[in-house]
Formats: structure tokens, sequence, C-alpha cells
């Protein structure tokens, strides 16, 4: 049967297909619908994970116990589970074990765009890099069985636009016969004491030249033989852009980014008289085929920065005078006002945003939808590096700053990133007594990804019920003596409690009670009465428009007169935020 | 072999639905025989940003993204966002726009204004341009939440694709319940 899948879902079906028992990933845009695919199958035993490194030891453990495990994260996920990664290198498996890492070029929904592929180098594991859906879900079950047949975790890189990419994938049965789990003692291989890695490096890299050679021969390294001319070097979508930007060009496609198959990229260099490696990022193809001793030409022609495309090829390739393109006639438009990114109508965040930038406070912010806090007409976010970040910087900056300047410091998290990373950075400020404020935004969700349960909501990916942690408990716990809960719809309250934590000169937390507007289900977040502006009362102060709501209009007066504001009531959750800011009572329930 | 590819774009604003169209779009290619690819972000873009979805089909299509300067026909949900991404056409491509307007943050807060006549200046760049009152017609059908299905009628109305396909894809891709009143305003759509 024929079905058009995302990348994602294709990864998904590849790994029920590949006989997958585990999956255990922490969302991040692009990855995050491999696992909500995943569930589906209900073979598979899949869970969200506080974070990466957590989500990976899980499949580890599986793989350890001798069942096939899937373990997917974005990019900089990759940075967190980093640690059992490198180990998991040298012990190698029992079940296969498969790590899914999306990078995200361009920087669509990420603050950086790191290549994953120096990661496999790094850590000594092979890597898959699909160009479609077909490919991820095939790649994906290949990756199975080479982790097993060559005793290592096996990477497979996808990237925003195979992930979030549809096209047509035949679908398969799910392999049976698989070995069943079971406990094995096997210390030598498992416990990586100093006397046993050192045994194991070796096998490490012996096993790195047996998988070049067997990338010398492996279908899914390919040479598309065309012009004796022009020959590139490419792999995953960059491959689709060749096909199409250079239709003359020989190819050499290669499946397996890590380790390169040197005799087969011997044997394409000399087919072709002018060698060209194409690949978004870093020249890491390049450089490796450079180190052979092969003369070709990569970084020089492409961007070091952001995403390939067919244009951008072409034009790259032209500008070189290695091919002519037609001049372009695309027709020009004036530039209109962007449209970024917003927070929702209704959220519970913009409040706290509101009070923040009232108060002078100096945020250091973290991942999330929060992050928009940054953007005007709020401006109430100052730093966002990493997940967890926030607090950990924040009990850094007030040791640098004189008193004064240690009240304006104030740390801004949401719950999932809390549990994520950013309950040691807690356990640190408050052992070491840094005098800084946190507010934990805690929606109930992880809401920047597209509302996944998380450790505090009470659900798992599955929809059951489970355990939810109590943050303020949690963070009392860690060793704050101050927490305290604020509704953030008051704007009161919300003030008050900000104006009192800057100043307390101790470590303080503030949590934040209301659910994300998004999340849909009995119990979560209630619309409240919809409201509208009276026009009659409304003066055009525009005090209303400093929240920056998508659902409040200024509607300048044609005349010349002043303006006034609208609510669209479609929008309107009736959070009464705007409410609290009019001082004329020209905002009230909706008649 | 036939080597034609269609460059259609969905543009709009994040929550229109916009995805939904193009695996209704992309669902009728595939059971129509063709290949089919599609791309667009998720994620940042949602809340509320601006949004493209790429929808590619022919015999065998390769990027799944267009390439710039080569987009056969361009549905536009919102008209800013049918504006914004003329560019991506080729001369004399086909665009099909909903009117309908969502003002961005600076015109909400009004430090800018809504381009005035977009249609006119639309048409002036691409004759074959319809607009088409999504909103009004999917009242007319039943349901304001099926513009996009009326749009969709519009824009298959230009494709080479037999009506029984349109029918399973739909069946295929919108909820049960909502079946009856998206055939019917699909049926409005692409009389128009």
């Amino acid at each position: 049967m024929k079905e058009i899948l995302s990348g994602n879902e294709a990864i998904a079906r590849g790994a029920y297909e590949a006989g997958c028992l585990v999956a255990s990933a922490y969302p991040g845009t692009p990855s995050t619908e491999i696992l909500e695919n995943v569930i589906n199958y209900k073979e598979i035993n899949a869970s969200w994970a506080p974070n990466e490194k957590v989500a990976l030891e899980v499949a580890i453990g599986a793989s350890f116990g001798g069942a096939r495990a899937l373990s997917c994260m974005k990019h900089v996920g990759v940075n967190v589970a980093a640690d059992p990664l490198f180990t998991a290198s040298y012990t190698g498996v029992k079940g296969g074990l498969v790590l899914i890492a999306a990078d995200d070029p361009e920087m669509h929904s990420s603050q950086n765009e790191q290549d994953s592929r120096n990661y496999a180098r790094f850590a000594k594991v092979p890597m898959l890099e699909p160009a479609d859906s077909r490919e991820c879900k095939e790649f994906t079950k290949l990756a199975f069985e080479l982790s097993e047949q060559f005793d290592t975790p096996v990477m497979l890189r996808s990237c925003t636009r195979i992930s979030h990419g549809k096209s047509v994938v035949e679908l398969g049965e799910r392999v049976c016969g698989l070995p069943e789990p079971k406990l094995v003692k096997d210390a030598p291989k498992l416990v990586m004491l100093p006397g046993n890695a050192r045994v194991r490096h070796p096998l490490v890299e012996e096993r790195t030249l047996k998988l070049s050679e067997y990338g010398d021969t492996a279908a899914i390294n390919r040479m598309e033989l065309k012009s004796g001319e022009i020959g590139v070097i490419c792999a995953g979508v960059t491959y689709q852009y060749v096909r199409e930007a250079l239709p003359e060009a020989s190819i050499l496609k290669l499946g397996m980014v890590w380790p390169l198959p040197a005799k087969l990229i011997q044997e394409f260099a000399s087919k072709v008289t002018q060698l060209f490696v194409v690949e978004e990022l870093d020249p890491f193809i390049e450089d490796q085929v450079k180190a052979m001793g092969i003369a070709c030409q990569g970084k020089e022609l492409t961007t070091l920065c952001g995403e390939l495309s067919p244009g951008r090829i072409q034009a790259a390739f032209a500008k070189a005078g290695i091919i002519k393109v037609a001049a372009s006639d695309a027709i020009a438009v004036e530039p209109v006002p962007p449209r970024p990114p917003n927070m929702c109508p209704g959220c519970p965040h913009r409040g706290v945003f509101y009070q923040l930038n009232r108060a002078n406070a100096y945020v250091t912010g973290d991942i999330g939808c929060y992050t928009l806090g940054f953007m005007p007409p709020l401006n109430a976010m100052d730093t966002c590096v990493c997940m967890g970040a926030s607090i950990s910087m924040g009990s850094g900056m007030v040791r640098a700053l004189p008193p004064e300047e240690q009240k304006r410091v104030v740390a801004v998290i949401g719950d999932s990133t809390f549990l994520h990373t950013g309950i040691n950075s807690l356990m640190e400020m408050a052992w070491n007594k840094a005098p800084a404020t946190v507010i934990i935004l805690d929606n109930r969700i992880t809401a920047m990804t597209g509302r996944q349960e998380n450790p505090a909501s009470g659900f798992t990916l599955a929809g059951d019920e489970t355990s939810e942690v109590n943050i303020p408990e949690l963070c009392r716990v860690l060793g704050i003596k101050h927490v305290r809960v604020v509704d953030p719809y008051d704007l009161d309250a919300t003030r008050l409690a900000i104006e009192e934590e800057m100043n307390r000169p101790e470590p303080s937390v503030i949590i934040t009670n209301r659910p994300c507007c998004l999340i849909k289900g009995a119990g979560r977040f209630e619309k409240g009465k919809i409201l509208e502006v009276d026009q009659g009362k409304c003066t055009g102060c525009k005090a209303c428009l400093r929240i920056g709501c998508p659902a409040i209009e200024w509607k300048p007066n044609p005349d010349g007169n002043k303006g006034k504001a609208f609510i669209d009531p479609q929008l309107c959750t009736g959070c009464t935020v705007c409410q609290q800011l009019c001082k004329f009572n020209a905002i009230g329930g909706r008649k | 072999m036939d080597t034609t590819i269609t460059n259609i774009l969905l543009v709009g604003v994040g929550g229109q639905g916009i995805l939904l169209a193009s695996e209704i779009l992309s669902e009728a290619f595939m059971l129509a025989g063709f290949d089919v690819k599609k791309s667009e972000i998720h994620g940042m873009s949602q809340r509320g940003g601006s949004v493209v979805s790429h929808v590619r089909f022919g015999k065998e299509v390769f990027s799944p993204v267009v390439p710039e300067g080569q987009g056969d026909i361009l549905f536009g949900f919102e008209l800013l966002e049918t504006y914004r991404y003329l560019s991506l056409l080729k001369p004399g491509a086909t665009v099909v726009a909903n009117d309908y307007k969502i003002a961005p943050p600076s015109i909400l807060l009004g430090q800018a204004v809504y381009p005035q006549a977009l249609p006119e200046k639309i048409k002036a760049k691409f004759p074959d341009f319809l607009l088409v009152d999504g909103q009004g017609l999917a009242l007319k059908a039943g349901d304001v939440r099926a513009a996009n299905t009326v749009m969709l009628g519009a824009v298959s109305k230009r494709l080479q694709i037999a009506d029984g396909v349109w029918q399973q894809a739909l069946e295929k891709m919108v909820p049960k319940k909502a079946l009856e009143i998206n055939l019917k305003a699909f049926a409005m759509g692409r009389e128009l």
C-alpha cells in the first residue's frame, strides 16, 4: 500500500517495520512528530523523557536488554545526549540502537544551525542520511540492521525539509523472529571502566574502517553517471536540489555520510573532469575528500550558512562560470509589513512579560513560546541561549553585579524547560545563595513544539493518567525558601509578586498557574467571557495595545481624530488582561 | 518522458488550516497517479506567523521545495500573504486568493496600515487571478470553517484531475461529521 508520509511519519513507520520495541524522545522541532507517530504502533513502548540525555539512556537500556530501541531529538538535543552517546559508541549494542538527529538549517525554529554530522565522526558512530520519506523508512530499518551487524549505535540525520516534507512511501510489514529481550551479563562490553574501555576503543576504530568498506559497495551509496564533465557528491535533501539544479551532472549520492566510502569516492572522482561537493552547512564531506588527496570544490561555491535550494545551487554554479542559467524573470513586489510569530490571544505569559517590562527587569530567558516575550511591544527578554540556561545564567549574572543591578535579574523559564534542565540550575542557585528571582511559567504543557505532555502535566505520551511533579514542592526541596504561586491573568497580583521577589536579597521563585490556551480537554484551559471595547468610552489612549494581543486592533480614524481599539470576538479568549489595563472602563463583556 | 512538474504554493497565516489544505491536495495528486512532494515549516511559524506550503506533482519530483520563481499556482488564504509571495511565481502563473484580511502585529499596533487595493495590484501582475469570498461561500455551505475547502474547489478547476479523485481525497482527509458541508463547499468553489 502507498501513502504520502512526512519524513517523521516514515521514520516512525520504519521503526515499526524494523521490529523496534522501545522508543524515547524529548520534543524538538523538526523531530517531534516521530514519537507522536511511533505511539500509534501499539507494539512499541513509546514515551516522552524529561530531556534528550534521559531519552537516549532509556533507549540504550532497552538495547542492552536486547530490544531494538529508538531515540529521537532535534540537533541541539544531541548536545544534551552527547554524554551517553560517546560511551555507547564504545559499549556497542545488544538490540539495535538508532538515534535520530533532526537538523534545522536556516533555523526555522532553532537557536543555532549546528551540523549533526560532526557528532557521528566525533562519537565514531555511523550516520545515515535519507533524501526523502521513502528513504526515511528504508534507512531507519537499515540503521537497526547495521547497528546489530556492526555492534554500534547508528545515527540517522534528518533536517527540516526531510522531516516536514511529504512524499510517497510503499508500506511494508513488521519483521518477526527477532531474538527475545533478556538479561545477559557482559561486563567487559557494558561496564565502561578504564580497563574495559581500553579494550573497546580499538574495536571502535576497527569498526569505522569496516563500515567505510561496507559503504564502498552498499546500495545506499550510488553513482548516477551522466556527464563526464561535472560530478557532484551530495546526500540528503541536497541530492534532490542537485538533481533539479544540475540535471546533466553525474552524481555520487551518499546514503551513509559517516564513515565515507573512500574507494567509491575515488572511483567516482576518476570518472569526471570537475568534482564538486554540494552540502548544507559545514564542509563535512568536502574536507574528507580533500584529505583523501582528491581535488574538489565545495564551500568555494555554496554557503556555510542556511539552507540550499535548487535556485541557490544554480546561482552558485552560474556565478563560478560552471553553468549558464537564463536571467531570472521573477516578478518584484513592493515590501509589505512583516508577519512574525506572536503569542496567542489569551496566552498566560503576556501579562507576566508586561509587568517584567514595567519593573525594569533584566530577563534571562529560555527556550519556548515565551521566548517571544523579547518582541515589541513587550520587549521583556534579554538573553536566550539554550534549554535550562535562564536560571543558571541569572545565578551567574548576579554574582557579577553591584547590589542595585542584582535586583533586576529575573530568570524566566517554562515548566517543560524547567523539568528538562532547569532543576539542576535551580539547585545550584539555592545552594550558592544567588539572590536572583526565577519565574516558572507553568502552562502545564510543552507548548512550543505543539503541546506535548511533560512530567508535570499528569499524562503520558499515550494519554494515560500518571504522577505529576509538584513544581512548588520541588522548588522547596531544592532549597528555595521563598516560593509563591500567582495567577498571571491577575495583573496586580503578578506585579506585586515580581516587585517583592525582585527586592528580596535571596533566591526566590514565582510560579504562574494558568494553562496554555491551546490545550484541549476537560479541566484544562477554559475561555472566559469574550470582551469588547465600548467605542463611546474608548479615548484612544492605546494602553491596551501595550500587551501586543493579536485580538486587539488599532483602527485609525479616517477624519483625523484619535483612533480607537477594537477586539476581534473570534480571537478573544476573555483573559481580561487588556480590561485591567483600561483606565476608562471601556473594555467589558460582550453584550 | 514527461518531465513537467506543477508547482503549487499555499500561503497564509499560521492557524488558518493551510497544512490540511495542502494535505488534501497532495492526497488527490497521489490518488491521480502522480509523484508528489510537499514541504512546509512547523513550529515557530505556526504562532500566527507567515506560512508557506509547497506542493509539487508530476511524473517524478525531486526537490520538495518549489524552485524560486517557478511557482505555477499561488493559493492564498489571506490577501497580504498572497501579495507577499507573488515573487515565488513564474510570469503568467495563476493566483487564487481568499478575500480575507488578517492584520499583522505592526498594523494591530497602529504602526503600519494594511496595504490598499491588493486585489487590483495582484491582477495587474497576474491577469489569471481569481478572488474568492471563501468565508461567505462557506457560510452558505453551512460552516464558515469550510472556507479553505471552497478555495480548494476553486483551485481544483485549474488542475487536470477527475472529480471522483477530489471526492476520494476529501473523504480520506476530512473528519466524517464535517464531510457533507465540505463536499458542498468544494462544489461551490469549483463552480467559480
